[in-house]
Formats: structure tokens, sequence, C-alpha cells
């Protein structure tokens, strides 16, 4: 992590730069250690060989199926009070409309898992922060409340739990006065597994999201990422996003 | 004067005790079984003595190692705790309980754990994830890990 966020200001625009101009170069930097469909020990840290990312295709995401938000909410336990602005999410769908053409698509939007977060760039007590193999999360136990990485963040993708918990799951322990996201599933991707999302959307064969490891050159996501043309939401932040969308 | 005052404190000792032995109870705590040992010499983790002085820097320890690192092996996750100390029977004691393996030395201590507030006080019943109960290799435990994920479909090649 610290030589991460120690990363200076030219080495950040030089790598976003060639991200934009040749997408998958710059997120592949010809790491080949990572066995594919092997299990990383349970008392092994995660390190940077990894880079976990998440292709969406909104070609193939149909509009009307919310089934990635239902396993997101069943997988975490996430209810709500009827209050939409209010009440966590971690994933919603997105509805875009060209307004010439009167064509709509329909896209899942998540935490963007960014190389360089705004989110973790503003905290003030270091919850919010990057793992090493890129899963951007909050540290719950240090995390005061305060909400800022909630303003930081461009896409909206964090939430505030304003209620009192009960039986929550315990692989994923929330509680009242913390600010939660998209955690790609970590417990299950620390076991060799896919979140929960991208199971549901498989599982009804829209096969719209394909996760996996940005710096193996081998995985389905590195192959469809250098075969297809591919974008960031919001690419001019230059935040270099994991999450990587085709067709918008 | 000293002599006076430690009559008095002997005094009050054994009429403390033959007042607890006339009402038949106990004010220590009653903390309940685990449900099972960790090896055939050992009943916790650590030695039973280690553990109750000093259960929650193995917690916290592993807590940062886990949020931080992705470290998942079982022998101080709280989850383990919480698995083997308490039962997963439907009218199991929440934390609030006196009857809660935690709750039963902290109220007893009067020292409040805010654990809870988060994290599950009773184990799952249905999970996506099963993670092994038995200590382990690491090795080991990535195999049983991918076993269980394969069992239930999850895990791929």
């Amino acid at each position: 992590m610290s030589e991460e966020s120690g990363i200076d200001i030219y080495r950040r625009r030089f790598l976003s730069g060639s991200a934009t101009a040749a997408a998958g170069m710059a997120i592949v930097p010809g790491v080949f250690l990572h066995e594919i469909g092997h299990a990383k020990p349970a008392a092994d840290p995660v390190t940077s060989d990894v880079r976990w990312g998440m292709l969406i295709d909104s070609n193939k995401c149909a509009e009307g199926c919310n089934d990635c938000v239902k396993a997101c909410n069943d997988e975490h336990g996430l209810t709500g009070h009827d209050r939409p602005a209010t009440d966590a999410q971690w994933i919603r769908k997105v509805k875009l409309k060209d307004k010439q053409t009167g064509h709509t698509q329909t896209l899942p939007l998540l935490c963007q898992h960014c190389e360089h977060p705004p989110c973790v760039d503003v905290c003030p007590t270091g919850a919010s922060f990057k793992r090493h193999d890129g899963i951007v999360l909050v540290d719950k136990h240090i995390c005061i409340g305060c909400r800022y990485c909630m303003m930081a963040c461009p896409y909206k993708a964090r939430s505030f739990v304003h209620e009192t918990l009960q039986d929550q799951l315990p692989h994923a322990p929330r509680g009242k006065g913390t600010v939660e996201s998209c955690t790609f599933c970590v417990h299950r991707v620390d076991n060799d597994g896919t979140p929960a999302c991208v199971e549901a959307c498989s599982a009804e064969n829209h096969n719209a999201m394909v996760f996996g490891d940005l710096n193996d050159t081998s995985s389905e996501i590195s192959k469809q990422l250098r075969q297809h043309s591919t974008s960031q939401i919001r690419a001019d932040l230059q935040l270099n996003t994991g999450v990587r969308y085709r067709g918008i | 004067m000293l002599k006076n005052s430690l009559i008095i404190l002997l005094l009050a000792f054994t009429t403390g005790f033959a007042m607890q032995s006339q009402a038949g109870g106990s004010i220590l705590p009653e903390i309940p079984e685990a449900q099972a040992r960790f090896s055939e010499d050992q009943g916790c983790v650590e030695p039973t003595a280690e553990m109750r002085r000093n259960h929650m820097q193995y917690i916290l320890h592993q807590r940062d190692e886990t949020v931080h690192e992705g470290i998942r092996t079982n022998q101080y996750s709280l989850n383990e705790c919480i698995n083997c100390h308490v039962s997963d029977a439907e009218d199991a004691p929440r934390v609030s309980s006196e009857e809660h393996f935690c709750n039963s030395c902290h109220s007893y201590a009067a020292v409040s754990i805010d654990c809870f507030q988060c994290h599950a006080d009773r184990p799952a019943k249905t999970t996506n994830i099963h993670l092994p109960s038995t200590g382990g290799t690491p090795e080991q435990l990535a195999t049983e890990n991918l076993r269980m994920l394969e069992s239930e479909g999850i895990a791929h090649e």
C-alpha cells in the first residue's frame, strides 16, 4: 500500500495517460506470477501481483433485470427502510438514454475500485483504504462516519448506515455510524470465489459481468479487454478504475 | 489499627462466603461450555488462562490482518470463536443476555464490548461460504476451502 500511495503525480499522469491510449496495456504490466484457479493459502497476505477487476458489457445487461442487485443485497444482508435516498446500496442499475435517438441501455454501477481512489485520499482516519490487490474497502473499526469519502466518490458508490442493525451475517459485518460500499465480495475472492453479482448474472445466462485478475494476461477479463474496446466511467478523472464497461 | 482492619476484612470475607453458601449460588459467572475442543490436550486455541487474559489481543491482531491483508486463518478468527462458543440453536442466547458466552464474563467484569454492533453474535445457519471449523496448515485449509466451494458450485478451475 505504501509504495502505491507514495506514487508521484508524474508517474500517475504517465500511467493514466497510457491507460487511455491503450486501455489494456497500462493495467497489464506483464505479471505472470499468478496461477489460475489456485486458492490463495489462507495464511498468506494479498499481494499486488494480482489486481482484481470487472468488465461489464452493457449490451448484454438486460433492461428490467435486477439480479445482480438482489444477489448483492442477499449476500451482505442489506435491508432497507423504504427510504431510497439513504438505504444502503452497494450496486445499482442505471439506465442511459440517448436523447437524440431514444436508444436506451442499462448497466450496473458499483464501487469502481480505482487505482487512485479519491475516497482513500480524503479519509481522515485511514479507514478508507486500498488493498494490495486493488480492492478498495472501509475498515469499519477505524471509520468515524464523517462521510467525506461519500462526497469524494464520483460514482456515488458508498452508503452510510443510519440505523442500528441486527442479525448481520458473519462474513459481512456492518454497523450504524460507518460507511460501506461494494467489497468485490472480498470474503469470496479470498477463498478463490467470484462476487455474488457476477455469479447471479451468469446464472441468468446474461453473462454481462466478468470478474478476474487484470494483471494476469491469460485471464478471461484480460483477454476480453485486449480484444474489445472498453471504457472507464469518468475516465477524465484519471482514477484508473478496476471496473470497465463495454458498449457505452 | 492495622490489626483491627485486618480482622474486619477477614470477617467481611467469611460472612460473604457464608451468605453465598446459604443462598446456594455463586457470584462467579456461569460460562457456557464450548461446542468442541481445539485439540486433545487443549480446550481453546491457546491455554485457557492465556485466553481469559489476552483473548482481545489475539482478536485485534487477527482483525487487522484479515481486513487489510486478506489473511483468513481460523485460529484467532472472531467468527470461529462464535461458531464454537455459541450454540447454533434457534433459541441460542443473544449477546445482550448473560447466558451468551462473551457477555457471561463481560457483564461480570463490567467491561462493555462493541464487537457485536457489527459482527454476528451467533453462528450463521446459512452462509454461502462455510469455512472449515478445525485448525490446520494453510495448505490443508486452502484445499478444504476449495473442496467446500466446489461442492457448492462456487469454485472454478
